[in-house]
């Protein structure tokens, strides 16, 4: 079986695929975790305010909540396209 | 003051009930004064699996709502004198369930057992976090499968996020990763995660590998935990684990695959006992 594996080129054996999928969402949930339970939806209603203005993508914003001893950082990042692409009011 | 030790996981099926009865049976092997909860309401199993599933007259439920006392609900196991059941209600739902009647529970059992072991249900809703709000420790069970890993590390948020301790800024519960259905031929075909893939993913302490065995249906069917099948593997992989839940420092065993003799191979039949 394994011969047979070597001969057709060595597809690429499947725990690894599940190993490099796992990282990539747990390090998704992580970046989601002890964050209150608004974000999500304070997320949505951004971007969709934002895209009123602008055309960006699903994808283009990223909200993050950081907090310090005593204080909390809401921190908006949006990638917004080349000018040109604004929609017009 | 009792140790309060959550077995969970998230995903359902991965071993928790098994696990709980085993690692409770242990602790009461080795001389510790042991209760393992049911906290899975309207699904109770650890009866089933403790054996004991024709003794149960009143539940979890009874006691929290004051309708019967918690001596009169615990069940004595039948192997170990140290070793208490308190069954799950097999009726009500899952509401049923307050936080201060828990509270109560434990710190009422706190004051009579060394372990108090809380065997949560699966998912993350009330009841999953009923189970682990009270924790000192969890053992968090695992396959090593993506869906299991996956949820293992949201309840790993959770025990983080949503716990006394957590809420009250104390220390935080000691987490345990127990890998169990681990099949190391599986594992050398490269078709299953390996045990440091799990750990790297997870990133928490390991105490203890249980690979995939013949002998866990053999015990659930017959209601004896599979800890007492000592000459099984998974019987002595859970005997490791509880001396790691007590602090010793034992070597980890049935990671790789085990050779069989030339003989084994031809009687020996079913294969891994």
């Amino acid at each position: 079986m394994r011969l047979l594996d070597f001969l057709k080129g060595e597809r690429k054996k499947s725990a690894s695929v599940a190993k490099e999928r796992l990282q990539i969402i747990v390090a998704h949930q992580r970046g989601h975790r002890g964050q209150p339970d608004y974000m999500p939806m304070l997320e949505q209603e951004l971007l969709a305010v934002i895209r009123r203005y602008v055309k960006v993508d699903q994808d283009a914003i990223n909200i993050s909540l950081d907090s310090d001893n005593d204080c909390s950082v809401l921190e908006l990042n949006v990638t917004l396209p080349n000018e040109g692409e604004t929609v017009k009011g | 003051m009792a140790k309060i030790i959550v077995v969970t996981s998230g995903k359902g099926g991965v071993g928790k009930t098994t696990s709980a009865a085993a690692i409770a049976t242990g602790l009461a092997l080795r001389g510790n004064k042991t209760v393992v909860i049911d906290f899975d309401v309207g699904l109770r199993n650890l009866d089933l699996i403790m054996g004991c599933e024709r003794r149960v007259v009143y539940d979890l439920v009874n006691v929290i709502q004051g309708e019967a006392g918690l001596k009169q609900a615990m069940i004595r196991d039948k192997r170990s004198e140290n070793l208490h059941i308190l069954p799950a209600s097999q009726t009500r739902d899952k509401d049923a369930l307050t936080l201060e009647g828990v509270e109560k529970v434990l710190m009422d059992l706190s004051e009579e057992f060394d372990y108090i072991i809380c065997d949560s249900p699966a998912g993350i809703e009330r009841g999953a976090q009923l189970a682990l709000y009270f924790a000192d420790e969890a053992v968090v069970v695992t396959n090593p499968e993506v869906s299991s890993v996956r949820d293992s590390d949201r309840i790993l948020g959770l025990l983080s996020s949503k716990s006394r301790r957590a809420e009250q800024n104390r220390e935080p519960i000691k987490e345990h990763l127990l890998v169990t259905r681990y099949n190391p031929n599986r594992v050398d075909d490269g078709d299953m995660l390996n045990l440091d893939d799990i750990r790297e993913i997870l990133a928490i302490d390991l105490v203890g590998l249980i690979p995939e065995s013949e002998a866990v249906l053999r015990a659930s069917n017959q209601g004896v935990p599979v800890i007492h099948d000592d000459k099984s593997d998974a019987g002595q992989a859970y005997a490791d684990t509880v001396s790691r839940l007590m602090g010793e420092d034992v070597p980890l065993r049935f990671q790789s695959v085990q050779k069989r003799g030339l003989i084994a191979r031809m009687f020996g039949g079913g294969g891994r006992r």
